[in-house]
């Protein structure tokens, strides 16, 4: 019987099928309530930065706002502009969406605790990343309106700009490690927290937090919808549920990065005290911790810091960040190289 | 020098590390909101919120039907329409203020010879409908019914000032 049931599980089509969707919920019902959760917490501490109280009416402490906002979202009357292309108008929101969530794939939560524990998880989060900005291509082309189409040109050059850094990022990791295996790029950080690559690749650990912002558009870098200047950018003809589409991928990307940057800087579900007591705290719960410190960090850049103009964006990406990145890489080749670091040696 | 002064500092993100520490001790300090459906601003007896229409003591309605408010209105929010009552009093048979128009800038209570027409202290008179802010005679009556005491203390205290 027993010996059964794990032969379905294992071997029958249809049993892998079960298992998998029953992963796929494991991750995505979670994210989604994360999601929900990020932008009462982003509320919340834009308000307290500003002294404000924000969202505390819905339920104790507010904490029922994000449903109640769900629940308007999905209430209204979804808006399709009469100019607009209506297939590709919808079908932005929803490529937004879920490149934002099939990146998750890869993502390990925990020792084993991977949906796809694929050999290029890198590479492959490195392309699913690329391929969220054609969701607000086509939503900034498909609405056919001038703000609109200017946020998603904006977006689409500021993506594509901060991808290069990003990417000298993930090889100097990647150098590190020998793997582009994110499970063992986690290993190769086992010890102390200080043995974490954040402090060796401290100025690469900034850059790429810079970067995040920039490819999830948010402050400093939300120029594809500055509100002073295009009213909101790409999603200004979107309502209803599409917006929620946009919405959910926006912080779901956001929390994507953050997971990116626990796994490939913070010691993914390592706990920062290789010794018991910190030992017996399970990794899932170290890994959620590492995220919601990036997040906060996310939450309070926004609450901090002003708007970059488009030039100075642009300047940043290409002339500060592409060279510091490069430089840096070729300096950690060179120090892995004739310290005898080199992993896999 | 000062310019390695200045690449230094801007390499090392100190104006920016010191904004986030600012940031931080302000996510600290206590909210300076009022939190307003559970507690309200104090309002001063000269507040002008919402209209309401008076009546005298025994019942009586105050307005004579003037139209000085009707006149002054810089909105042209207010119609009135007159007419002698059976009694041969001259009263309002149409009392209308459109509060869609109005600006709430006080000048019919102003102009009003008997003190008929005032702006209370009420400014939570959110509706659901546009239709539900062309008040009408009664409605002012009613608002006058509810908000007299109000309405009235607040005359009271504003009086030595005029």
């Amino acid at each position: 019987m027993y010996a059964d049931l794990i032969h379905f599980f294992t071997v029958n089509w249809l049993g892998q099928a079960i298992v998998i969707l029953a992963e796929c919920l494991l991750v995505t019902v979670p994210l989604l309530i994360a999601v929900a959760y990020m932008t009462y917490a982003d509320r919340k501490i834009w308000a307290s930065i500003q002294l404000r109280r924000g969202p505390n009416v819905v339920g104790p402490f507010g904490l029922l706002q994000p449903f109640a906002d769900g629940l308007k979202l999905v209430l209204k009357e979804t808006i399709v502009p009469s100019s607009a292309n209506t297939v590709l108008f919808l079908i932005a929101p929803m490529i937004t969406f879920m490149t934002a969530l099939i990146a998750w794939a890869v993502i390990p939560f925990n020792d084993g605790w991977v949906i796809a524990n694929i050999n290029v998880g890198i590479l492959y989060l490195f392309a699913i990343s690329s391929l969220g900005v054609y969701g607000i291509i086509i939503a900034g082309w498909a609405s056919n309106s001038k703000y609109a189409f200017l946020g998603a040109l904006r977006s689409a050059a500021q993506m594509v700009s901060y991808e290069v850094s990003i990417g000298f990022v993930l090889v100097t990791v990647l150098l590190c490690v020998g793997s582009l295996n994110l499970t063992k790029i986690v290993l190769a950080q086992s010890g102390w927290f200080w043995d974490w690559f954040w402090l060796p690749l401290l100025p690469m650990f900034v850059i790429f937090f810079v970067s995040a912002l920039a490819e999830t558009n948010r402050t400093p870098f939300d120029l594809p919808m500055s509100e002073a200047e295009l009213v909101q950018g790409f999603q200004t003809e979107y309502s209803s549920m599409p917006f929620a589409l946009f919405f959910l991928g926006e912080y779901a990307n956001m929390i994507l990065l953050s997971a990116m940057g626990a796994v490939l800087f913070l010691g993914g579900w390592m706990s920062p005290i290789p010794y018991a007591p910190f030992t017996w705290i399970p990794g899932l719960v170290w890994f959620v911790l590492k995220i919601a410190l990036l997040l906060f960090v996310f939450s309070w850049s926004k609450g901090t810091l002003p708007r970059y103009r488009y030039d100075q964006l642009m300047r940043l990406g290409w002339k500060v960040f592409l060279p510091v990145s490069l430089g840096w890489l070729v300096l950690t080749a060179a120090v892995l190289q004739f310290g005898g670091w080199l992993p896999g040696k | 020098m000062a310019s390695l002064d200045r690449a230094a500092r801007s390499f090392l993100l100190s104006e920016v590390i010191a904004g986030f520490v600012l940031t931080l001790k302000y996510m600290f300090k206590p909210k300076v909101t009022v939190n307003y459906p559970y507690e309200k601003g104090p309002l001063g007896p000269r507040f002008r919120g919402e209209h309401a229409l008076r009546r005298y003591p025994n019942g009586e309605e105050r307005c004579i039907a003037c139209k000085l408010c009707e006149a002054i209105c810089p909105a042209q929010a207010i119609t009135i329409e007159a007419e002698p009552r059976e009694d041969g009093s001259r009263r309002t048979t149409r009392y209308d203020i459109d509060m869609t128009k109005c600006i709430y800038c006080g000048l019919c209570q102003e102009a009003c010879p008997v003190d008929a027409i005032v702006e209370g202290p009420n400014f939570e008179f959110s509706t659901e409908t546009r239709e539900e802010l062309m008040y009408n005679k009664e409605k002012l009556l009613a608002n006058g019914d509810r908000w007299e005491s109000e309405i009235a203390a607040n005359l009271q205290a504003d009086a030595a000032y005029r």
